[in-house]
């Protein structure tokens, strides 16, 4: 920048976790947010515009942070930024402290350190209603003059003491109010002594608690919520609940959405002469970006309710109850929220491991989020049961269909266990994770502060539909549709009758020829073993786009038309009927079981991929994923098919 | 490893020994690293009140109160903890 630019100010903003520093982000800077990752970490890094007195600046906002002893990667990333060496990141020129007035001394404690920083500090004071509500008092003025820096209160919900707050700041810039304190001490032990002792005193000297109200209701709350027993009985109706809703509410959107693209990809073609971009803009570009996006209103759905839990302070109490179980396989209880929402989708959920703090522990998660059966899985499982285990029963009254189903679970279930356990011993390995873990109280949502947090995360999906899935889906496409033959536009003048039959016949045909087609004719060797064909192999491969996929290539390379959904007659009559060249039908139970087995385990989907490189940060983490899982898929299915043969199965 | 209250005569033991609903005051932190300095930080340092609220269902992690806020770990890192009733 050249020196004649005017300087925009910087200002950081700071916080424990829970102390309202979301909430005070959001109403500061509004819609004018960026967020990004810090170059070479997957810590978040927001940043907005920001009036300070008259002048234009820009507010960043730090990761929650309990300290600043850079033990954690956020602690890491906050010092840096406040010490300026983070690249494209002066330092700033004042730093925003967060305070909890209901929690006064552990957030004071980030401030004293803060104060080691030489840069001015304010100190915005917020859930002072609630303080007031518990009967405390609190001298503003006492405390500001025994921390030494300004205090304001604030209260972002309801937009009150925001132009004080920027007034605050502007002052402080402006004569450079540095704070005084710096604690001396030897030990590490001793500093931290030390700052809780200048903390009692100046809270002492400023607050009159009121020791009956303390703490009532949260603790009341939690009496049933983390009760021994009901408090497990109601996580798991609080989830299924969750999920219930996502999968009811979401159909609705998803069918909108799905016939939308649909008309869209109708409206294109008869826009657009017939030919190769026709073609490509409708099966490739259209097709593969709108199986994605469709997915769009669950991952919404899950993201509002992940927030709501999150906002409310229920999600520190689910990793409270579940940590003593996560804990068994090295995993923290912060786990088991993303794991369980990758039964929705793995993206989310792997999206939701943000908010665990070692990265070791983090990666463990993330590697074992897509053996979680996800909704994209359902399709597979329904055709494969619905064409060879529909209306068997197990005991005489059990359908086999609803055991089989479950089973698949449940393999998905035990294998991420034991994986996790592998890996913890491993190549992630590290001593189990602290559970060192603030129950914030229990708050009313904010709604500001859900939705933006779900629109983010919904942009990034989108956005990543709009980049590497459709670079992706272009190859797919490509790979099915190349190379061209004469026989294709031949079809094309035949009389309408006829033409609808025969454009079947030769898109088959096109499919064997394809270089799609050619490449499962090369796999065939590898996949034979788990008794599957070409055709199969066809299938797996545009599978691996997307897990759904599935079906829609089956319906073509089987000349049941692009319309067949999972449950329509002719697809399910047409792999049942399906005969090799020897005259042997290509499909058994044992077949269809094999492929769910392999659907369970292996990891065909190229968003989830894509999602794991941009959380992991790291190709090698990604290459390792799609490997393991996929020998993995290709091991069980072998073991399934192979000793289902030696048992006599077909 | 000295007990400073055991020193000073009075009943000295550690976090998990602290019955569910009943109140100590921390001693000091035994053990230097990532886990007592994370439990320094959240505010258990010396001479601080405590009270024990509640352990999770299958036993572990522990739910303390302490400065007006609940804090929860396991029994694994709360063994740092040395407390007097």
């Amino acid at each position: 920048m050249p020196d004649t630019a005017p300087h925009i100010p910087l200002i950081a903003l700071a916080g424990n976790p829970n102390a309202g520093k979301t909430t005070l982000f959001n109403a500061l800077t509004g819609l004018s947010q960026k967020v990004a990752n810090y170059p070479g970490v997957t810590v978040e890094r927001k940043e907005g515009g920001w009036t300070v007195g008259s002048q234009r600046s820009r507010l960043i906002d730090l990761p929650g942070l309990y300290s600043l002893d850079a033990t954690s990667i956020d602690e890491h990333i906050a010092s840096d930024v406040l010490r300026g060496e983070v690249a494209g990141s002066p330092r700033p020129d004042a730093v925003i402290a967060v305070v909890d007035a209901t929690n006064l001394e552990r957030n004071l404690y980030l401030v004293t350190q803060l104060f080691e920083y030489n840069i001015p500090v304010v100190v915005a004071l917020t859930m002072i209603d609630v303080f007031e509500k518990q009967r405390h008092e609190i001298d503003i003025d006492k405390l500001s003059a025994s921390l030494g820096v300004p205090v304001v209160t604030v209260n972002a919900a309801a937009n009150r003491g925001l132009s004080e707050l920027s007034d605050a700041v502007a002052t402080a810039i402006s004569f450079q109010q540095i704070p005084g304190l710096s604690v001396e001490s030897e030990a590490e032990n001793g500093r931290i002594f030390a700052r809780y002792n200048f903390i009692s005193n100046a809270v002492q000297e400023s607050v009159i608690h009121n020791d009956q109200a303390a703490h009532g209701l949260s603790e009341k709350i939690d009496r049933v919520l983390t009760h021994k027993f009901f408090g497990l009985l109601i996580l798991i109706a609080i989830l299924l609940l969750v999920f219930q809703t996502i999968f009811t509410w979401a159909s609705l959107p998803m069918d909108l959405l799905e016939q939308g693209f649909g008309a869209l990809g109708g409206a294109v073609k008869t826009a657009l002469p017939e030919g190769v971009l026709a073609d490509l803009l409708v099966d490739g570009v259209i097709a593969g970006v709108g199986g994605i996006l469709i997915f769009l209103p669950q991952i919404l759905l899950l993201f509002l309710f992940i927030s709501i839990l999150e906002d409310t302070g229920y999600m520190a109490r689910a990793a409270f109850l579940m940590d003593k179980l996560m804990s068994r396989v090295g995993l923290h209880g912060k786990a088991f929220l993303p794991l369980m929402s990758s039964f929705a989708c793995a993206i989310p959920g792997i999206m939701a491991t943000r908010t665990i703090e070692n990265q070791r522990d983090r990666f463990a998660t993330i590697m074992i989020a897509p053996f979680m059966s996800c909704s994209a899985r359902l399709p597979v499982y329904t055709l494969m049961i619905a064409a060879f285990f529909a209306g068997q029963t197990v005991f005489g009254f059990i359908s086999l269909g609803a055991v089989l189903m479950l089973a698949m679970y449940a393999l998905g279930i035990v294998v991420a266990l034991v994986v996790a356990f592998i890996l913890k011993r491993t190549v992630l390995k590290s001593p189990p994770p602290p559970f060192i873990m603030e129950l914030p109280p229990y708050r009313m949502p904010n709604i500001r502060t859900v939705f933006q947090n779900m629109l983010t995360r919904a942009w990034l999906f989108v956005k990543r539909a709009g980049t590497v899935i459709l670079a992706i889906s272009i190859i797919l496409w490509a790979l099915m549709y190349f190379p061209q033959q004469a026989g294709n536009s031949e079809a094309l003048t035949r009389p309408d009758a006829e033409k609808a039959e025969t454009m079947n016949v030769t898109e088959s045909e096109h499919i064997r020829n394809s270089y799609a087609g050619q490449l499962g004719h090369a796999i065939e060797p590898v996949i034979q073993p788990l008794g599957f064909d070409w055709k199969i192999g066809v299938a797996l491969i545009a599978s691996f786009a997307a897990r759904e996929v599935l079906v829609s290539t089956l319906s073509i390379i089987y000349n049941v038309g692009k319309d067949e959904t999972e449950e329509s007659p002719t697809l399910i009559s047409a792999i049942r009927e399906a005969k090799n060249e020897r005259g042997e039908p290509v499909w058994t139970p044992l077949t269809a079981l094999t492929l769910m087995v392999f659907f369970v385990l292996a990891i065909q989907c190229m968003s989830t991929v894509a999602v794991v490189r941009r959380e992991t940060n790291s190709w090698a983490w990604t290459l390792f994923m799609v490997g393991y899982m996929t020998a993995l898929a290709y091991f069980a299915a072998f073991v399934t098919y192979q000793g289902g043969r030696l048992l006599g199965f077909s | 490893m000295g007990d400073e209250a055991s020193e000073r005569g009075e009943e000295s033991m550690r976090l998990p020994d602290i019955e569910t609903g009943s109140s100590a005051d921390v001693v000091t932190v035994h053990g230097n690293g990532a886990v007592p300095r994370r439990l320094m930080e959240m505010g258990l340092v010396p001479g601080v009140r405590i009270r024990v609220v509640k352990s999770a269902p299958f036993g572990d992690p522990i739910e303390i109160r302490l400065r007006g806020y609940s804090l929860a770990l396991r029994k694994t890192e709360a063994e740092a903890v040395e407390v007097a009733v």
